[in-house]
C-alpha cells in the first residue's frame, strides 16, 4: 500500500469509529420515541396515576424529579463554586490542598448506590430528616459536587491570568478581582458543568432509592420533609414491581425522563456555544 | 528636595534562584521622566513590578533592601498596598484592556476604590482619555468594546486607565513594544505632556526611544545598575565603558 492509500484508509477508519459513537445515542433516542410517543398525551403528563399506576399520568414523578433536581442545585452549587474558587485562586500546593483534591477525585469515583446508603445513614437516620426531599437533595447534591467542582475550577483557570494582574495593578483586592474579573467570565463554564451534573442527578436511581423516592404517594409533597415519587425510581418500579403494567406507559415514562436529561444537556451545550460566540477575548 | 521614589540597596531573587536584581540604589525625583534601559533580562521589569508591589503576586521570591515612596517604606506594615497601586500605577508592555466597554475599563480602578458618583466617574473618563490623547477618537463610542480598538488605541486606553486613578507615579513597561512608528510617536508625545503632572518611570523600547523621552536614565545589565545620569550625559558621554558599548550598539 502506498503512503497515500494508508493515509486514506486511516482517515476512513477513524471517521467510522467516530460515527460509531453516535449510533447508540441515536438508537436509544429513536427507539424510545418510537415506542413511547404513543403513551404521551396531556393526561399522561399532568394527571395522578390511577388503578395501581396502570392508568392515568405520571405527573407526581415528573414533579418530584424537577423538585429534586432543583434541590440538588441549591445544595451543590454554592459549595461547589466556593470550593472551586478556593482551589483555583487561593489554594497553595500543600498537604491540605492535596488532601482536598484527593477527596474530590475519590468522591467522583464512588458508586451511586454507596451515595444512597450514605444518604440513608447520614441524612435519613443520623440527621433525622427521614425519607424526604431534603435527604434526597442532600445526597444527590453531594454526588454532584465533584463534577461541578472540577468543571468550575477549569472554567476559573481558563480566565486569562493577565486579567487578574491588570485588575490588581488597578488597585483591586484579590476578592474584587475574583468577583469582577474572574467569576463573570467563568460563569458560563461553571453553569455548563452545573447543568451537566444536574442532568446526571436527575436520572439517578440508586441515591434516591433509600433517601426520598416513594413507590406511590397519593398526594403531592407539601414540604421538604415529605417523600416524593421520582421518574427514575418510578420507571424502575413499574418495569419490575408492578405485574401487568402496560408497556406503553413504561416506554412513555422512559421517554419523559430522557427528554428531561437531554434538555439539560442541550441547554449546557447551548450556553457554552452562545457565550463562546459572544466573548471577544 | 525629597525624592519621589527612593530605592536603597535592593536585592531580588526569584524562587528558582535567578538573581534578578543585585544591590540597586537610585532616586527618582518628582515630575521627571526616568528611563531604565538595558538588554533583555537585565531586571528592568522586575524592578518596575517592585515599585507598586505587583511583585507580591510572585510567590516565594526573596527581597531585601528598602524602597520608599514620598519618604515612607512601601513594604511598611501600615501600608495599604491597594492604595499604593493607585498612587503608583503600571502600564504593561502588552496592551491588555479588560473585557468590556471602553468606559468600564476606565471606571474600573476608581470604582474598586469605592467611587460611585456617576458625575465623578464620567469626569475621570473624559479627563483621562484627553490626557492620553484618545478622547477625540473614542468619545462617540465609549460604550463599545475595548477589544475592538487598534493596538495603539488599546495602549493609550491602558495609559488612560492608569491616569483615571489620578496616580502620582506612572510605571511604563515598554509601552510601545507592539506599536507601529506612528502610534509610538503619539504615545511618546503624550508622555512628554504628562510629566508636568506625573512622575514617570519607563522601560523604553529602544535606546533611541530612551534618548528621546528621558530626563534622566539608568542603564541596567544583568541585574545591576551600571550607571545613572542626566539623559544628555548618558547618551552623549556615558561614563562607563559597558554603557557606551550598549548605547553604540556593540552588544545587546
Amino acid at each position: 500500500m502506498s503512503r497515500q492509500q494508508t493515509q486514506r484508509l486511516a482517515v476512513i477508519l477513524i471517521t467510522a469509529v467516530a460515527v460509531l459513537v453516535f449510533i447508540p445515542v441515536l438508537l436509544v433516542i429513536f427507539y424510545l420515541i418510537a415506542s413511547g410517543i404513543g403513551a404521551i398525551n396531556w393526561e399522561f403528563l399532568t394527571a395522578m396515576p390511577r388503578n395501581g399506576m396502570k392508568e392515568g399520568g405520571i405527573m407526581p414523578a415528573i414533579l418530584g424529579t424537577l423538585i429534586l433536581t432543583f434541590g440538588t442545585a441549591i445544595v451543590s452549587m454554592p459549595v461547589s463554586i466556593l470550593a472551586a474558587i478556593y482551589l483555583a485562586e487561593y489554594a497553595k500546593d500543600n498537604r491540605l490542598t492535596r488532601t482536598i483534591r484527593m477527596a474530590i477525585v475519590n468522591l467522583a469515583g464512588i458508586p451511586s448506590i454507596v451515595y444512597g446508603l450514605f444518604g440513608l445513614g447520614a441524612f435519613v437516620l443520623a440527621a433525622g430528616f427521614g425519607t424526604s426531599i431534603l435527604a434526597g437533595a442532600l445526597t444527590l447534591g453531594i454526588m454532584t459536587m465533584p463534577v461541578v467542582i472540577s468543571t468550575a475550577e477549569e472554567a476559573i483557570n481558563a480566565v486569562p491570568q493577565q486579567f487578574r494582574t491588570v485588575s490588581q495593578s488597578l488597585g483591586a483586592t484579590k476578592w474584587q478581582t475574583i468577583r469582577h474579573q474572574v467569576l463573570p467570565h467563568a460563569l458560563p463554564g461553571i453553569l455548563t458543568g452545573m447543568i451537566l451534573g444536574l442532568s446526571r442527578a436527575a436520572g439517578e436511581t440508586a441515591p434516591i432509592l433509600f433517601t426520598v423516592a416513594a413507590f406511590y404517594v397519593p398526594t403531592l409533597p407539601s414540604s421538604v420533609f415529605d417523600q416524593t415519587m421520582a421518574l427514575p425510581y418510578h420507571l424502575y418500579v413499574i418495569s419490575t414491581q408492578v405485574p401487568g403494567m402496560p408497556l406503553s406507559i413504561q416506554y412513555g415514562t422512559a421517554l419523559v425522563l430522557l427528554m428531561i436529561t437531554l434538555t439539560l444537556t442541550l441547554l449546557a451545550t447551548g450556553v457554552r456555544t452562545s457565550v463562546r460566540r459572544r466573548r471577544d477575548w | 528636595m525629597e525624592a519621589k521614589i527612593s530605592i536603597q540597596n535592593i536585592y531580588y531573587t526569584y524562587a528558582d534562584g535567578n538573581e534578578a536584581l543585585r544591590n540597586i540604589s537610585f532616586d527618582v525625583q518628582a515630575n521627571e521622566v526616568f528611563v531604565l534601559f538595558g538588554p533583555a533580562r537585565s531586571g528592568k521589569t522586575t524592578l518596575l513590578r517592585l515599585l507598586n508591589r505587583l511583585s507580591d503576586l510572585t510567590e516565594d521570591a526573596d527581597f531585601r533592601g528598602v524602597i520608599t515612596f514620598n519618604g515612607s517604606d512601601i513594604f511598611g506594615r501600615a501600608v495599604d498596598v491597594y492604595n499604593l497601586r493607585r498612587r503608583i500605577s503600571m502600564v504593561f508592555a502588552i496592551p491588555t484592556p479588560l473585557p468590556g466597554s471602553i468606559r468600564s475599563n476606565l471606571t474600573y480602578g476608581p470604582q474598586m476604590a469605592g467611587i460611585r458618583d456617576k458625575h465623578v466617574l464620567d469626569q475621570r473618563v473624559q479627563h483621562s482619555l484627553q490626557q492620553a490623547a484618545l478622547w477625540d477618537e473614542v468619545k462617540d463610542r465609549l460604550d463599545s468594546s475595548a477589544m475592538a480598538l487598534s493596538g495603539g488605541q488599546k495602549q493609550r486606553l491602558c495609559l488612560a486607565r492608569s491616569l483615571a486613578m489620578e496616580p502620582e507615579v506612572i510605571l511604563l513597561d515598554n509601552p510601545t513594544s507592539g506599536l507601529d512608528p506612528l502610534s509610538t510617536s503619539v504615545v511618546e508625545e503624550t508622555l512628554r505632556d504628562l510629566r508636568e503632572r506625573y512622575t514617570i518611570i519607563m522601560v523604553p523600547h529602544s535606546v533611541q526611544q530612551a534618548a528621546r523621552v528621558a530626563d534622566r536614565a539608568g542603564f541596567m545589565l544583568d541585574g545591576e545598575l551600571i550607571e545613572v545620569a542626566q539623559a544628555e550625559q548618558m547618551f552623549l558621554h556615558p561614563q562607563n565603558k559597558r554603557t557606551e558599548d550598549y548605547i553604540t550598539g556593540r552588544f545587546g
